[in-house]
């Protein structure tokens, strides 16, 4: 059994680095090797789920390499290979460079599966690191252009700055006496460091997820195909901060301040992206923001306790929003463009593709009984339990939802412009071919009838006893839901008679004419490049002139200042010693001189100097006894 | 059969002088195939070796008994990956090498020369034994780089080089003699079980002082790095990889070695001191870094940074109080497989920029653009080397900087939490380098060809390596992880 949870990880990441190490030539081979790689992967994916095997080895002291299926992973695993199947089905009608691609989502799969299989913080951040390599690389794809490249470069650097939060969080587990480093046993580390290695994983987990303040990197991953947008933006890699956050709830719960910052900070998401979302013209910068909104009621959920809540909502959310993405992506393919002004009417144009749009824009909207009212009400559920002031915010949350969705929905069921403005972005194909239809179908179905799932995923998870909805709190919140979504559709009706001004739809629900902020995702890029990105560049290069003006500098000044006193020494200290020297050799001719003066080679004189000697030596022993 | 491992390169050499009509293709070859032996040898030595027995292969003959300096040495959990590092990346340079065509039998001579005294000093357990190869290896390093680098600013480049560690390497000296006045006798072993200046004082003080800053000198940390750049942006790109890839390894291998075992209690007292110098030279090293424009000063300069997560996980060690032995454990042996680590990716990072000036005949990284398109297997190679670099899990980095922020943490946590933003720096500038030369519009110099066969069959292995040790790096740690230990347990005494 052990041995199926290896393979499930190893089908794809081997598959993928094989695509990616031949190279061009296995383009051809590239979507068939992956979507056979992912319908194994998907059986495998049922099998642990229902087996639940663990396998670990050792990997460094103390720390093994440790992945184990439980309740909650069996119901990531499932999720994470489904939507990967539907996605990589999609794109084999899709994308360009196809073994680049397929390499990478392949290698992506992998990661995410190690991530929400992981027992301990090692291999965790392992696969976390890894997805967030794969997610540059994707989001670079089409790295001619300068733009791609640099929207991956800042995903990828934003969600690693929030990374280091995990390295802190692993030394500080290891500090805090939890030498294994292993996720159930985090509660338990001493309490100062268990502080510190709650706030790594929160801050870890809020950057993965776009929540704020980390959110802007999403509306920059946008510039990735939306195959890929839908498979790590919305339904996996995004959604595996909110899992971490799910994973480590009695961390949260047991440090008296991370549930309610959680909570807040999911909450604050919720509201703000939402109005994000809302003044969005671009309909993937609308499911951008959208997604960092939905997905702030995972992080809210795990904030109160909610572990049902939150998983229902990552499910719910995954499946209808990968299907958001996927349609955005064949409009975009098939039209040109992006924008809601110039999808007027899309969705009459590919009926099949129009009703699946809606299906997922009203589970979006959070109307019964499709799936995201479900999750959304077990969060709301939850939260209105924990605090009033949450629940109010989430309410809040779901009435924004609604109307982004019905906003969405109106303005690609309005009636089709003579002059539409299409291929503003790319040349479009004015088709959409069968196989990138085939995946659509199935996540509707999943977006539609996910509700259902609601006692499966509880009792998996072991979590009967959290706070289900009540009848009234499911009726207000499905209530409020159609509610906007009817003001909206019928404002658009009565308000707007007719089809030119429908699509002009979104600017009526703006508040007031101060979207500005909103559009530009609350200047939250900017800040950070103003904030952050620019002091170290400058930093780096005021220490790049520093290095070669002073410390280099330095360096040579002090091999000058032997030079100079070498020239010292050739001049002064040289001609001393050179003097001295001279002096101690005369001196030394002088003694040999006198010392030769003796030497006549008449013996008569050496005998008178023997006894000279001999006299002054008696005269010696005399004195000194 | 250890002195055979060493010397055989060197060997191999003074025959090749010695037969002057060989001609040069001859010549490269015999390189290759002795470089392919010793590493053998290595593999050899390696699967002889038991982890838990402490020091193998030692031999130990009377040299200049006069000072108790003998011909001592033998290999350890410490030198063994060292020693096999040294191996692959001789081999490596030395196919690389097989385009060379500038005096070869010269070339292939002075790198033999450098097997030598690289392996020499990795299994040296007598402290003038150790203090010969430190120096000859920067004689013949300084050879390398004036005769074969880049232009008439080698010369300088090479001389600074020479003077500075040069100057570094009598410092070291002094130490050595301090060692050798308190011990009685240059031999590592009996000074290891004597700790001779375990008493404190100001003379321990001014040893640990003179140790450390020669060794300093040729890690190198901040302030005393600058001679590392010109030396590499000037140094043909096979001297650079020997250079950043085994030179720089014995700074810091004189730390585990010789400054750790032998003045455990002075190493303790002045811990925190070391740990805020390799603190410093990650960030410094990082930033700097990502101001340069000239690609491989940038990748000099990240040789700063990673020798500071080295530099940081060995002072670490030394701040017991509090710390449990694991934390200790993991910082030290994340320190030497750094030194692996870093061996083989900077390696082919400077291998690779060789490839690009071989191109373009130059390393500033406005002059290109685009290169992905008209070598995609290129792109492929330094992506790898610089996620590498970087610390990406799967390779050899994240293995080594884990166990070091891991390890450090709980003993130093403000120093060592400023040190993992040193992760973000390192990905912010490889990412910059890569999307200016490799992604965007295409622009070159000239024409510009994929990677070569001979090219890529030296580059690729390194890469490959460093992926066996990222994904599978029991082999290695099961080695290092005793040395590591005994390492934690003499500082601790």
């Amino acid at each position: 059994m052990g041995l199926l949870l290896v393979a499930l990880v190893a089908v794809p990441v081997l598959g993928g680095l094989g695509l990616l190490v031949a190279g061009r030539p296995a383009g051809s081979v590239a979507a068939p090797v992956a979507i056979g790689a992912s319908v194994v992967t998907l059986v495998l994916a049922v099998l642990v789920a229902v087996g639940r095997p663990a396998v670990s080895t050792p990997l460094v002291a103390g720390i093994d390499a440790a992945l184990a299926v439980d309740g909650l992973s069996a119901v990531l695993v499932l999720l994470v290979s489904a939507v990967a199947l539907g996605v990589v089905v999609f794109a084999a009608a899709e994308v360009s460079a196809r073994h680049r691609f397929f390499g990478l989502v392949l290698v992506f799969v992998g990661a995410m599966l190690v991530t929400v299989t992981a027992t301990n913080l090692l291999t965790l951040l392992a696969a976390w690191e890894v997805m967030g390599a794969m997610s540059y690389a994707l989001v670079a794809h089409r790295w001619s252009a300068d733009g791609p490249a640099e929207s991956g470069a800042t995903a990828f650097l934003v969600t690693r700055t929030a990374d280091v939060g995990l390295y802190v969080a692993a030394g500080a587990a290891l500090a805090g006496g939890v030498g294994s480093l292993a996720l159930a046993d985090l509660p338990a580390a001493a309490a100062g460091w268990r502080d510190l290695l709650t706030a790594g994983l929160v801050i870890a987990a809020l950057g993965k997820s776009a929540q704020l303040p980390f959110s802007f990197w999403l509306s920059r991953a946008m510039d990735g195909p939306s195959a890929v947008s839908a498979l790590l933006h919305s339904a996996t890699m995004v959604a595996a901060g909110g899992y971490l956050l799910v994973r480590v709830e009695p961390l949260l719960a047991g440090s008296g301040w991370a549930g309610p910052v959680v909570a807040w900070v999911g909450a604050a998401t919720v509201v703000a992206l939402g109005l994000v979302a809302l003044a969005q013209t671009d309909l993937k910068q609308l499911l951008a923001a959208s997604t960092c909104s939905q997905i702030g009621f995972v992080v809210l959920a795990a904030g109160v306790g909610s572990t049902a809540g939150g998983t229902l909502q990552l499910v719910a959310h995954a499946a209808t929003k990968s299907l958001l993405f996927l349609v955005a992506g064949a409009w975009l393919t098939a039209l040109g463009t992006k924008q809601l002004a110039a999808l007027r009417g899309a969705a009459w144009r590919w009926p099949l593709v129009g009703t699946v749009f809606a299906v997922g824009a009203l589970s979006l909207a959070g109307l019964p009984p499709l799936s995201i009212f479900f999750g959304k009400d077990a969060v709301l559920a939850a939260a209105a339990a924990t605090s009033p002031a949450l629940y109010a915010a989430g309410l809040f949350g779901v009435l924004i939802s609604a109307a982004y969705a019905a906003a969405a929905l109106v303005a690609v069921l309005g009636d089709a412009p003579r002059d539409p403005g299409y291929d503003t972005e790319q040349a479009g194909t004015r088709e959409i071919s069968s196989p990138a239809r085939w995946p659509l179908v199935p996540l509707a179905v999943a977006a539609a009838v996910l509700g259902l799932a609601v006692d499966p995923v509880r009792v998996a998870l072991g979590a009967a006893g959290e706070p289900a909805p009540t009848p009234v709190e499911a009726l207000v919140s499905g209530v409020l839901a159609v509610a906007v979504v009817l003001a909206v559709v019928l404002a658009a009706r009565a308000a707007l008679r007719g089809a030119a001004v429908l699509p002009e739809l979104p600017a009526l629900i703006r508040i007031g004419s101060r979207v500005g902020p909103l559009r530009a995702w609350l200047g939250l890029e900017h800040a950070a490049r103003v904030g952050v990105a620019a002091p170290t560049m400058a930093a780096a290069r005021a220490l790049g002139v520093f290095d070669g003006k002073v410390v280099d500098g330095a360096v040579w000044a002090a091999a000058g200042t032997g030079r100079s006193a070498a020239r010292l020494a050739d001049l002064r200290v040289d001609t001393l010693i050179s003097a001295t020297v001279t002096g101690v050799g005369g001196v030394g001719r002088a003694l040999g001189r006198l010392a030769r003066r003796p030497q006549t080679g008449q013996l008569h004189h050496y005998y008178a100097q023997a006894a000279g000697a001999l006299a002054v030596l008696a005269l010696f022993l005399v004195l000194v006894r | 059969m250890l002195s055979v491992v060493v010397f055989l390169p060197l060997a191999v050499g003074l025959v090749l002088l010695a037969l002057p009509r060989l001609p040069d293709p001859a010549i490269r070859w015999t390189w290759v195939a002795v470089s392919a032996v010793d590493l053998a040898l290595v593999v050899a030595l390696w699967i002889g070796y038991d982890p838990s027995s402490g020091i193998g292969y030692e031999t130990d003959v009377e040299w200049i008994p006069t000072v108790s300096s003998g011909y001592h040495i033998g290999v350890d959990g410490m030198s063994l990956p060292l020693l096999a590092m040294t191996c692959v990346l001789f081999l490596a340079c030395a196919i690389f090498s097989l385009r060379e065509t500038k005096r070869v039998r010269a070339y292939a001579v002075l790198f033999l020369l450098l097997h030598t005294v690289s392996l020499g000093l990795f299994v040296s357990l007598d402290l003038i034994l150790f203090f010969v190869f430190f120096d000859v290896s920067i004689v013949a390093m300084y050879f390398v780089i004036a005769g074969w680098g880049h232009g008439e600013r080698a010369r300088r480049s090479a001389l600074m080089f020479f003077l500075y560690t040069f100057l570094g390497s009598l410092v070291l000296l002094l130490g050595f003699i301090g060692l050798y006045l308190a011990g009685g006798t240059f031999d590592i072993v009996e000074l290891t079980a004597a700790a001779p200046l375990d008493g404190g004082g100001p003379l321990a003080g001014l040893v640990l002082l003179a140790l450390v800053v020669g060794l300093a000198i040729k890690t190198p940390t901040v302030p005393f790095h600058t001679w590392l750049p010109p030396a590499h942006s000037d140094a043909p790109a096979a001297g650079s990889a020997i250079l950043a890839g085994v030179l720089l390894k014995m700074g810091t291998f004189g730390f585990v070695r010789i400054v750790m075992p032998i003045m455990p209690g002075t190493w303790r007292q002045y811990a925190l001191v070391i740990v805020i110098v390799g603190v410093v030279s990650v960030i410094y090293g990082a930033l700097v870094a990502l101001a340069q424009t000239d690609l491989k000063r940038m990748i000099a300069y990240t040789s700063v940074n990673h020798m500071g997560y080295v530099v940081l996980g060995v002072g670490a060690a030394g701040l017991v109080a509090g710390t449990a032995e694991q934390a200790r454990t993991l910082a030290v042996t994340g320190a030497v497989t750094q030194m692996v680590s870093h061996g083989l990716i900077t390696g082919a990072l400077f291998l690779l920029t060789g490839v690009l000036y071989a191109r373009g005949g130059t390393y500033d990284m406005a002059a290109y653009g685009g290169l992905a398109r008209p070598a995609p297997r290129f792109a492929l190679l330094f992506a790898a080397a610089a996620f590498a670099s970087l610390g990406l899990p799967g390779f050899s980095g994240f293995i080594a900087e884990f166990q070091i922020f891991t390890g450090s943490l709980p003993g130093a946590p403000v120093p060592t939490a400023i040190a993992v933003l040193g992760i973000v720096l390192t990905a912010a500038l490889f990412l910059i380098a890569f999307q200016r030369v490799f992604l965007g519009a295409t622009r070159t110099p000239g024409p510009v060809g994929d990677v070569t066969v001979v090219e890529g069959a030296a580059i690729a292995p390194l890469v490959v390596a460093t992926v066996v040790i990222g994904v599978f790096p029991r082999f290695l740690l099961d080695v290092i992880e005793p040395a590591a230990r005994a390492v934690v347990e003499l500082v601790a005494r």
